[in-house]
């Protein structure tokens, strides 16, 4: 029985980036706990200063590998809201949705199956999988792969889209490509049914917390791409309003800066997407979430990878749907991009990314160049949230050996999926001895 | 023959280029069982100091990050820098040309002295780099193609020509025809024209060919009427550690 014990885990593996958590225990109450962000700040705020207005979308898809599709959006969007640009056809809009919802599949297959599910499965990564579970690395493998030629087909690029740009796109796909989605997407449903059965043999740990969910919201869409910002402490309010809202400070132990709202910490990504959303899922999704039990409002932050498997669903389902209406509506070069004249002014891009929600903040001058830029990334808004996770889930756990805490407290951090390289980065689990 | 251990190391950069490598699908398992991954933070928990081969993504921009990458030095038998962070200091080098103090002041504020930052650097600045594989993000088969080389102990074919090689092969209309800026002259080849192949200018992601035809490159901005401060802006993207360093 651990009464007295410290733990400082430097490097906390699988997740992108670097960070560390420091746990320090005496007669079973805590001393210390500080989840920190020890990596290298890449000062992006900075870097934007004095760029054109076509540059900072492909500049800050640098901030994420994992998020590139997002930051890139977040970005144009907060281009064309400061140049007043309010004219984006449908054509584009749709396409943007449909790149959306596969970086999404992307990222929540990479975390549900290769980050999280070794520790469901009790190996030490996706690579001991292959040996263990080879048929689940299989499923994630096609999934991903699926996911990235969308992204490819649709961007130009898996990572670091080339062909997204403020006011549209360079290039679209062919009808032909159109086709070999819409078939990529539907051989994607066996995989998702065997998923399913995978997943209902998991043991998710049962430990709730009841905290705010902060995303976007819309009322047809299940929004990822665009949408007003809204709480399960019940307010909503336009994505350009967000610092009426959202606060930033700097703490001391973490170079990723903590946020706050109506209380002491939130959480942003797929479980407040599914708790503020739900209605706007496909009822196919639904019906996945009811069978692995996920319902809204839902407390647990360890069914955020379930609230991930869902989205995989949902986005399958949407996609097919979008690719349905662009080919019966016929793709237009035409359409393709429209014009951008440059003009001074401030402009708000909110995304979901992932992760959950993004905020770029941009101010232009007269030509066009950016004068002053602010970014709010997803994984610095859940550290608070992860603090105060921690901090009601190890006295609950304290009679368990240090090792079996050491790994509920790397588990439940990495059920977040905190993206480290955002901010730009992540994890050691340090319980310190004294 | 026993199989090469490798071990993936991330520095400062965005993750993408380790993401790539897990992006290799169809030929992520074969890679995986032709070496002996030993190291590979984003992707499992257990790890060893005991590696021949190093794969490092991202820039030296911490004095954390200093000691870290000399300790690979120490280690490793041969290095390869992956992706443009670790080969020419990528976008990072953005920093550099904003001026340290001015950015930790901007971003951190009266808070800048609790932040460990240096200089962004090109990993090639402290420890012999053997190979490199470029781009941002890298092309995952070039990675893949060097990792084989290694293996068999040839030496990987990395091309020392400009991206206009692999444009016109791939029949695409000058870009700037159609009134966009390229780097395409000057930059190495090695990612099929992927940029202008989707009616983007190159970016110059993959850094300055050895011997680049600067007067090429001249020739062809005043053929259009433009000049080589129209084309800064995206030199400046990937390459700003270069142009800091021959001031």
């Amino acid at each position: 029985m651990a009464n007295t014990f410290s733990i400082e885990e430097e490097n906390v593996s699988r997740v992108e980036g670097h960070g560390d958590l420091v746990l320090d225990v005496k007669n079973k109450k805590i001393e210390k706990l500080q989840f920190r962000i020890p990596e290298s700040p890449r000062f992006f705020e900075a870097m934007l200063v004095g760029r054109k207005w076509d540059t900072p979308s492909h500049i800050t898809s640098r901030i994420c590998g994992i998020c590139s599709v997002a930051h890139t959006y977040a970005s144009i969007k907060a281009t064309e809201a400061a140049m007043g640009i309010n004219n984006i056809n449908d054509q584009i809009l749709k396409l943007r949705k449909l790149i959306f919802h596969h970086e999404c599949v992307q990222s929540n297959v990479l975390h549900v199956y290769f980050l999280a599910a070794p520790d469901f499965f009790g190996v030490g990564s996706a690579i001991s999988l292959v040996d263990s579970h080879p048929e689940v690395v299989n499923i994630a493998l096609r999934v991903k792969k699926m996911a990235n030629d969308m992204v490819r087909i649709i961007g130009g690029r898996a990572v670091h889209p080339i062909r997204t740009v403020v006011g549209g796109f360079t290039k679209l796909p062919t009808i032909q490509e159109m086709h070999q989605m819409k078939e990529m997407l539907q051989a994607a449903y066996p995989d998702l049914e065997n998923s399913l059965e995978v997943l209902k043999t998991l043991d998710i740990p049962d430990f709730e917390r009841e905290t705010e969910y902060i995303s976007i919201s819309d009322p047809v869409d299940y929004a990822l791409y665009d949408g007003n910002i809204k709480s399960t402490d019940g307010w909503e309010i336009d994505d350009q309003d967000y610092l009426d809202k959202i606060n930033e400070k700097v703490v001391k132990h973490s170079t990723g800066k903590h946020s706050w709202a109506s209380r002491d910490a939130y959480l942003v990504g797929a479980l407040a997407r599914f708790n503020n959303n739900y209605d706007q899922l496909s009822d196919n999704a639904k019906q996945y979430a009811e069978e692995l039990g996920l319902k809204p409002l839902n407390y647990n932050p360890f069914m955020n990878n379930i609230a991930q498997f869902v989205e995989i669903v949902h986005s399958v389902d949407d996609s097919i749907k979008l690719i349905d209406e662009l080919l019966e509506e016929g793709l237009d070069e035409d359409k393709a991009i429209v014009d951008v004249k440059p003009k001074a002014g401030r402009g708000v891009g909110v995304v979901e990314a992932p992760r959950g929600l993004l905020i770029h903040d941009y101010t232009y001058d007269d030509e066009g160049k950016v004068e002053k830029a602010n970014l709010i990334i997803p994984t610095n808004q859940n550290y608070a949230n992860i603090e105060k996770d921690l901090e009601e889930m190890v006295p609950q756990i304290i009679d368990k050996s240090e090792d079996e805490i050491k790994l509920a407290c790397e588990m439940l951090i990495r059920a977040y999926d905190p993206c480290i390289s955002c901010s730009t980065h992540f994890l050691n689990v340090k319980l310190v001895n004294k | 023959m026993s199989k090469p251990k490798v071990g993936v190391f991330g520095f400062t950069g965005c993750g993408g280029c380790q993401l790539e490598i897990l992006n290799l699908e169809d030929q992520l398992l074969d890679l995986v069982s032709a070496v002996d991954i030993v190291h590979f933070r984003e992707a499992i928990t257990e790890y060893s100091d005991d590696y021949d081969i190093a794969l490092v993504e991202g820039s030296v921009t911490t004095k954390h990050g200093v000691e870290r990458i000399e300790k690979i030095g120490d280690i490793a038998k041969i290095i390869v820098a992956v992706g443009a962070c670790a080969c020419t200091g990528g976008l990072n080098c953005l920093k550099n040309l904003y001026g340290l103090e001015k950015a930790k002041d901007l971003v951190y504020g009266d808070k800048k002295d609790w932040i460990d930052t240096i200089e962004t650097k090109p990993i090639d600045k402290y420890v012999k780099v053997d190979y490199m594989a470029r781009g941002c993000p890298p092309n995952r088969f070039e990675i893949v193609d060097v990792i084989r080389s290694l293996i068999l102990g040839r030496k990987p074919e990395i091309p020392n020509y400009p991206v206009c090689v692999e444009c016109k092969r791939n029949g695409n209309t000058c870009v700037y025809e159609l009134g966009m800026t390229c780097l395409g002259p000057i930059t190495r080849a090695g990612c099929d024209s992927r940029c202008p192949n989707s009616v983007s200018g190159c970016e110059g992601c993959r850094g300055i060919i050895d011997n680049p035809n600067v007067n090429a490159q001249k020739d062809v901005l005043e053929e259009y009427g433009l000049t080589v401060e129209d084309i800064m802006e995206n030199f400046n993207l990937y390459n700003a550690c270069k142009k800091i360093e021959q001031k």
